[in-house]
């Protein structure tokens, strides 16, 4: 289920911790195995439960804790818009309405083709660059104004 | 993102944005010298931590502790392991000064973090950086890597037979975990839900081990108290709030960013200094210390300057050093339901008070947004604070009880206004252009 770059990439993570916390490890494990499948299934939750050596329960309760790990397929993109107020204070929420018209899709919907999931977020730590939105988790695009966006859709293939 | 402008800066001197944050240019900026001298001139862990002291260092993550006093509290006769953590899990709304620290100064993180291990006797460390904020955490990966190639971390650092190893842990989206004992739990691969305090974390803390959990600023900080000396470093703030800080601005100003400035600068020099009021606007109100902290109404914020002791006389705190600073256009209604949706999605869930009180505290400002409030609501609001106040494990539910209580409290003419005509006292059509989203027509 977890290619062998995965678990070589999960075997660094494990390293960081004390020998007997091999647990430590989970949340990167954890957000390796969505970054290969797309999100986050019951069955890789479990097999990183069992390389960790921990129960399938306790993986589960993690991923289901931290709003960045996916339960349900996503599109091909990840598209989450900050609303908290010092975004919303310079046009967050104007963001995701535009978003959602352009798109024709709610927060937590997907694009008919199965390619852009949009997304409320929470504070992402960069409000002096308001709006911002962050693509796959990993991207943190900043001050998204119409043109900006327009632009940021046109890449998204 | 950038460090937009700075008084007597220490933190910032010398950056250069994405260009100057790798070793060879850390150590052009006189880098790793603290480290070098500490352990060249075999300086004494006591006598690291009294000079830490006597900088009057106060935790910059947001409750202000004085940092040398929490170093004294770990456990010296020990035997077993102990843990450094610094805390890079930035998510207070409103907060974003780690992310530019570490984006364009690792090593001061990386080097505060070596001298406090040494102080306190521990001699592995990890930093729990923002979920978000990805690039900020391979950066961090890189520029620990440079670090143990240097032989500045790892085993026998400079041949001084001191270790320190330190690596980074990244979370991937929980408010909560700010708090240090979720950042504990969430390390250890839990879910991150605070613990009871106490035992504190200097007793029992990550793997049931001494630990000191300080904020990215804070241990930025250290290798210039150790330079300069503590009482130098004091001088450069004000008494009992010793020291420059970095302030967040965002909100309605012309240029939001991070400005490194001496504790008690006047609040009008740093709104000056982000470009003053977008369109020329007028402060309404302003949050000074993160979102969990209470706003201030615009003419007394004017009066104020930014250090701990003037924002908590004006009925505050100075927090993370995040202002967000509000103009005319802003419904305080809205702003607070947002607020409160916050909250209520990142209540963790463990203590009653505080799952079920941050739903209501959203739901009754919810109703009161959306023309359904009852004349009742505010007195509601406020019995509902005080039900969670107190009455939880962890700080988050005063976190959201705070705003609810202040927000009503000055502009309480506004939430009645609501409440009687059913609609904005501030018309949705400048509120809209308030945001510049679209092109600004007031």
């Amino acid at each position: 289920m977890l290619t062998i770059e995965s678990l070589q990439r999960i075997d660094r993570e494990i390293a960081k911790y004390p020998v007997d916390q091999k647990q430590s490890a989970v949340m990167a494990a954890l957000a390796i195995a969505q970054e290969q499948q797309g999100w986050l299934s019951s069955e890789a939750i479990e097999s990183v439960a069992n390389y960790l050596g921990m129960a399938p329960m306790a993986a589960y309760e993690v991923a289901s804790f931290y709003n960045m790990y996916d339960l349900k397929p996503v599109g091909k993109y990840k598209l989450t818009v900050c609303t908290n107020l010092p975004c919303m204070l310079s046009g967050g929420v104007d963001a995701g309405e535009y978003l959602k018209k352009k798109l024709g899709v709610g927060f937590n919907e997907t694009t008919p083709d199965g390619k852009i999931t949009l997304k409320e977020g929470e504070c992402m730590g960069a409000c002096g660059d308001a709006p911002v939105m962050l693509v796959n988790n990993r991207r943190m695009c900043s001050c998204m104004l119409p043109e900006q966006i327009d632009k940021l859709l046109a890449e998204l293939e | 993102m950038a460090i937009l402008g700075a008084i007597n800066p220490m933190l910032t001197v010398g950056l250069d944005g994405n260009n100057a944050w790798r070793l060879e240019d850390y150590l052009g900026r006189g880098g790793y010298s603290a480290l070098k001298r500490i352990l060249a001139e075999k300086m004494t862990p006591d006598q690291v931590i009294a000079e830490v002291k006597k900088s009057v260092l106060r935790g910059r993550g947001g409750a202000g502790f004085p940092t040398g006093l929490k170093w004294s509290f770990m456990p010296r006769s020990f035997a077993g392991d102990k843990y450094v953590v610094c805390n890079s899990d930035e998510g207070e709304p409103g907060t974003f000064k780690d992310r530019d620290i570490l984006l364009f100064n690792p090593h001061s993180v990386i080097e505060g973090m070596i001298i406090a291990g040494y102080a306190m006797g521990a001699a592995r460390g990890y930093n729990y950086i923002h979920g978000e904020v990805w690039e900020v955490y391979t950066r961090f990966e890189e520029a620990l890597a440079e670090a143990r190639a240097a032989g500045l971390l790892g085993k026998n650092i400079l041949a001084s037979g001191v270790d320190f190893e330190l690596f980074a842990h990244h979370g991937y989206g929980a408010y909560i975990c700010g708090e240090e004992t979720a950042l504990l739990e969430s390390i250890e691969g839990k879910k991150g839900q605070p613990r009871y305090k106490p035992p504190f974390p200097a007793s029992v803390g990550l793997y049931g081990k001494p630990t000191t959990i300080n904020n990215t600023e804070t241990f930025a900080a250290i290798p210039f108290i150790m330079n300069l000396g503590g009482e130098a470093y004091l001088e450069a703030g004000k008494p009992n709030n010793g020291g420059t800080k970095l302030f967040s601005i965002s909100g309605h100003v012309n240029r939001p960013g991070n400005y490194e400035i001496p504790l008690g600068t006047p609040f009008s020099t740093l709104l000056e200094m982000a470009g003053g009021m977008r369109g020329g606007r007028k402060l309404k109100g302003c949050i000074p210390g993160g979102s969990s902290s209470p706003v201030v109404p615009g003419e007394i914020m004017m009066g104020c300057t930014m250090d701990y002791d003037s924002i908590s006389k004006a009925g505050s705190m100075l927090g993370s050093g995040a202002v967000i600073v509000m103009d005319e256009t802003t419904c305080m209604v809205k702003a607070l339901e947002r607020l409160s949706f916050f909250y209520y999605e990142e209540s963790c869930g463990q203590c009653t008070p505080c799952r079920e009180g941050t739903n209501w505290l959203y739901k009754i400002v919810h109703r009161i947004e959306n023309g359904q409030g009852r004349p009742e609501d505010l007195d509601l609001l406020g019995r509902v604070t005080t039900n969670i106040m107190g009455r939880t494990i962890c700080a988050l539910g005063d976190a959201a009880s705070m705003p609810v209580q202040s927000f009503v409290k000055h502009f309480r003419d506004e939430f009645a206004y609501h409440i009687e005509h059913k609609k904005c006292l501030v018309p949705p059509d400048v509120q809209r252009a308030g945001s510049g989203f679209f092109k600004a027509t007031v």
